[in-house]
């Protein structure tokens, strides 16, 4: 028998109650429990960053969290980034700049800008390839990565 | 948005890749689906005693185990060049982390749980997993000679040994003064697509449905119909877009055994890998490269001797086919008027290696242009110099009978040295590198493509290759767009199943553009045929004096957009326009590869380099890459591949390989052990360039481009290396404690 426990989360907007198994991580309840498969699994030991989505405000590998731990919490996924069907700044820089390849590891590298971006809304080159340090890429587009936080960053501005 | 050839409109598909609505074969969600897990064993080789079952069916929601002994008999093999891959292991693991056994079950949970109660009781057996090992001839035979009747070599880990050449070396290496020659070796590498391998399939009436995340779906198709006893028509391939493949994706892996489990399970089975079981599923050959080349005292080659062990893994994959393809290119872009290569394909207890980026070249070409810079340096010419006095010529053979020289190469150098000042002073304790980089293009390639023009002007294109990232589908969107007229987004291309979209034979050797291009070029011809009867049929003119191009019908006294065309032609019924597509690039009998190139790939990088005493960690202060591609169809796309390449090239040339242990397992499985480049990682300038002369065979002159940057990162890397430090490496990666090591060899010599 699996032993489950409440919890109540905020996921994009929307409140949630939901009946977790208690070893199962974040990421398995975003992506199986609420279908919210824009998060993506790879390495699930916290090294590529392609599960990051931001909890209270904080951009965290959700394979490395468990469920339960976020109880309470405010989360936001790749799913909430575009309000209404228009993309923040960040998605349209992503698609203008030529960021996204195969896209597998977009939905993370977007949720770790947004985090960096909201902490601190003018970063520097070096400031952004830090702070996306923990996102691979193996298509290689750092550097358009890049590129489009700082378009998304001028753009906040203007 | 302009949408046009030359232009870089926003990537077709794109828009769901930020959204998180792309969906990927693990995002796909089937009702009842079981979720597989594999069972594997904790060493390189066993004899399987036993597997018991029974504790592993006992957990609630455990719906099948399958072990060899389920499977059809004798067990199904498979593979690309050699039908010797079973499904699961028969009799014998021959590499850490082949599967043995396979749970299904209702849940993940329970599939976990149930594969680590599979009691295998196996027995461990020496193995071979490194080149010497498997060379010595006491070493235990991975295969089974009976799998390989009729050849000389089967009693040998010899898979196959490849001969080419040409001229006599033996007899002008007296006319050489000069000769250099070493080895150098290339690590074992992975792919690491973020996107870890996942299959599923399903029971489709009486046929199946099988998903994957493959780059080759027709392949797939192929290989499940013969192995399930299924018509082409009953095997149904979905393909979604691969998140990355670099050749990994290539062909059919454990597809059959998810499809087998469907069957009898009468129930969808996916089976989603770890990245850990990735590294145990593919990988790039590890080589070592024995290079000597003579020299006049000009310059001039004389000839070159170049012998490869390329180290396979226990199943030959494609990867010999990237022993041979690799080593015939070896002698690099120049005209050398005589050489001998051998290259053999050794198997080993190892994961099965595959194609990669490159495909067999980067490993040659790594010994091959470091062995020019030992040349250039004996003989007191500049690297640059020594390449170009060699390089051929637009026209000129570099290796006889096979496709002359397809571009002009040393405008191609001449902008990456450039680019990082080649020639002019350096700080000191720095340092520069150039190499050259080639790679032969697709020998034969079948492409058919189906294009739809709708009453309303609109555009379906339908094409089997796999977008993993590279952007066929907003490639093959601008070739409809300037031909056809419409606006990209009024353009749809549907990929990835093979019951809707007609045969392609594959998605690899940089090929989509030129070949699956030129067929859906040829498509939209045959629209535009058929728009010219119609205008000619509406307008009453004669077809000899319409002309349909770029979207416009003209006529004698005006211009018409198709789509003004269209609708008085199609009529009351409406109705649409189709056209098909075929590109064919035939084999070729006698040539040693089956076909000659349709094209190359050629690339220059130059690097600057900086290199810590303290540390041996090398800093890239400059990176320049330039690929000839004919014309940059969408420039943004190009300089993803290419700035991709190299960062991806950065990788095998500063930090990454497989670490064994002494029973053959691998101890650096995963992402924390096994690094990968980061946004840290990279060049402080890296600049990428391109060298456009509309001379390629593919559409509006383009060439094939994927691979090219990759080809030389790390002689080019190693170059500067020796520039900055004095000290000569040829053992790949050059990792800080390998550079730190060779410093402090050099100061206490």
């Amino acid at each position: 028998m699996i032993a489950t426990q409440p919890i109540k989360v905020t996921v994009n907007g929307r409140p949630r109650m939901l009946d977790v198994a208690v070893h199962h991580s974040l990421l398995d309840v975003l992506r199986d429990d609420l279908a919210l498969t824009g998060t993506k699994e790879c390495c699930l030991v916290g090294e590529c960053g392609a599960c990051t989505v931001i909890v209270d405000g904080r951009p965290v590998d959700s394979c490395l969290i468990l469920a339960v731990e976020a109880d309470g919490a405010e989360i936001s996924t790749v799913e909430g980034l575009a309000a209404e069907g228009r993309l923040s700044p960040l998605q349209q820089a992503f698609l203008d700049t030529g960021a996204v390849q195969c896209g597998f590891c977009i939905p993370g590298q977007l949720m770790s800008a947004t985090a960096l971006l909201a902490e601190n809304p003018h970063p520097t080159v070096p400031e952004i390839q830090e702070g996306l340090a923990g996102n691979l890429c193996r298509c290689g587009g750092y550097l358009q990565i890049s590129e489009a936080v700082l378009a998304a960053a001028e753009a906040g501005t203007r | 948005m302009s949408a046009r050839i030359g232009t870089s409109p926003a990537r077709v598909g794109g828009q769901d890749r930020v959204t998180g609505s792309q969906q990927y074969v693990a995002d796909i969600h089937l009702a009842d689906v079981l979720h597989a897990k594999l069972v594997t064993l904790d060493c390189a080789r066993a004899r399987i005693v036993s597997i018991d079952t029974s504790a592993a069916l006992r957990v609630p929601g455990v719906r099948l185990v399958m072990t060899a002994a389920d499977l059809p008999q004798p067990v199904p093999r498979f593979g690309p060049q050699f039908e010797d891959r079973p499904v699961l292991a028969v009799g014998e693991a021959k590499y850490h982390g082949e599967p043995v056994a396979a749970v299904a079950a209702d849940t993940k949970d329970a599939a976990e749980e149930a594969a680590g109660l599979v009691k295998v009781e196996y027995e461990e057996l020496p193995a071979v997993f490194t080149i010497a090992a498997a060379l010595d001839p006491a070493a235990p035979l991975v295969q089974d000679p009976a799998l390989r009747p009729d050849d000389p070599l089967a009693r040998t880990n010899v898979l196959r040994e490849h001969h080419f050449g040409w001229g006599d070396v033996d007899a002008v290496a007296a006319s050489a003064e000069l000769v250099v020659e070493n080895t150098w070796t290339f690590p074992m590498v992975t792919h690491f697509a973020i996107e870890p391998h996942a299959f599923m399939a399903a029971p489709d009436g009486d046929g199946i449905a099988v998903w994957s995340s493959i780059q080759h779906p027709n392949w797939l198709q192929k290989t499940l119909a013969r192995i399930l006893g299924l018509p082409l028509s009953r095997v149904r391939v979905f393909a979604p877009d691969p998140g990355g493949g670099f050749g990994g994706k290539q062909h059919p892996k454990l597809e059959p055994l998810v499809a087998l489990m469907a069957l009898r399970a009468g129930r969808p089975v996916r089976l989603v890998l770890t990245l850990e079981e990735t590294f145990q599923a593919v990988r790039r050959n590890s080589t070592e490269i024995h290079v000597r080349s003579g020299f006049r005292a000009d310059g001039t080659l004389v000839f070159r001797d170049i012998e490869s062990n390329y180290l396979l893994g226990a199943y030959a994959d494609i990867a010999d086919r990237t022993v041979a393809k690799g080593s015939y290119a070896a002698c690099g872009p120049y005209r050398v008027p005589a050489a001998r290569i051998v290259a053999r394909s050794i198997l080993s207890h190892t994961t099965p290696s595959t194609a990669f980026r490159g495909f067999g070249n980067p490993q040659p070409i790594w010994a091959v242009e470091s062995s020019m810079d030992e040349a250039a340096r004996a003989l007191g010419i500049d690297p640059l110099e020594l390449r170009l006095r060699n390089l051929a010529r637009r026209g000129e053979e570099i290796i006889p009978g096979d496709t002359p020289a397809d571009g002009d190469w040393e405008q191609t150098a001449r902008k990456a040295a450039g680019l990082v000042g080649w020639g002019t002073p350096l700080p000191a304790g720095r340092g520069r590198g150039i190499a050259f980089g080639i790679k032969s293009g697709p020998t034969t390639g079948l492409s058919y493509s189906t294009v739809r023009l709708l009453a309303d002007g609109s555009v379906i294109v339908y094409a089997g290759t796999s977008d993993m990232g590279q952007g066929a589908r907003t490639v093959f969107a601008q070739i409809a767009a300037q031909e056809l007229g419409a606006p990209i987004d009024w353009i749809t291309v549907v990929m990835g199943d093979t019951a809707v979209v007609p045969y392609d034979q594959q998605t690899s050797a940089s090929r989509s553009t030129v070949l699956m291009g030129n067929s859906i070029l040829a498509a939209c011809r045959e629209v535009q045929a058929k728009v010219r009867a119609m205008a000619s049929r509406v307008h009453g003119v004669d077809e000899a004096q319409i002309v349909v191009e770029h979207g416009v019908v003209r006529l004698p006294d005006r211009e018409l957009p198709i789509v003004d065309v269209l609708a008085p032609g199609l009529g009351r019924l409406g109705g649409e326009i189709v056209g098909n597509g075929e590109m064919r690039k035939e084999a070729e009998p006698g040539h040693p590869l089956g076909g000659s190139a349709a094209f190359y790939e050629f690339n220059c990088t130059a690097v600057e380099a900086d290199v810590d005493q303290g540390t041996g960690d090398i800093v890239l202060v400059r990176y320049a890459t330039v690929s000839d591609v004919g014309r940059a169809l969408n420039p943004a796309h190009v300089r993803s591949q290419d700035e991709g390449a190299a960062i991806q090239g950065l990788g095998h040339t500063l930090m990454e390989h497989y670490i064994y242990d002494e029973q053959g397992r691998i101890r650096n499985l995963g992402a924390i052990d096994y690094r990968i480049p980061t946004s840290m990682d990279l060049p402080t300038e890296l600049l990428s360039d391109t060298v456009e002369n509309a001379d390629g065979p593919g559409p509006y002159g383009s060439k094939g481009m994927s691979e090219g940057a990759l080809l030389c990162v790390a002689p080019a890397v190693a170059a500067a290396v020796r520039d900055a430090t004095g000290v000569v490496i040829r053992d790949l990666p050059l990792t800080p404690e390998r550079v730190w090591q060779a410093l402090q060899e050099r100061s206490t010599r």
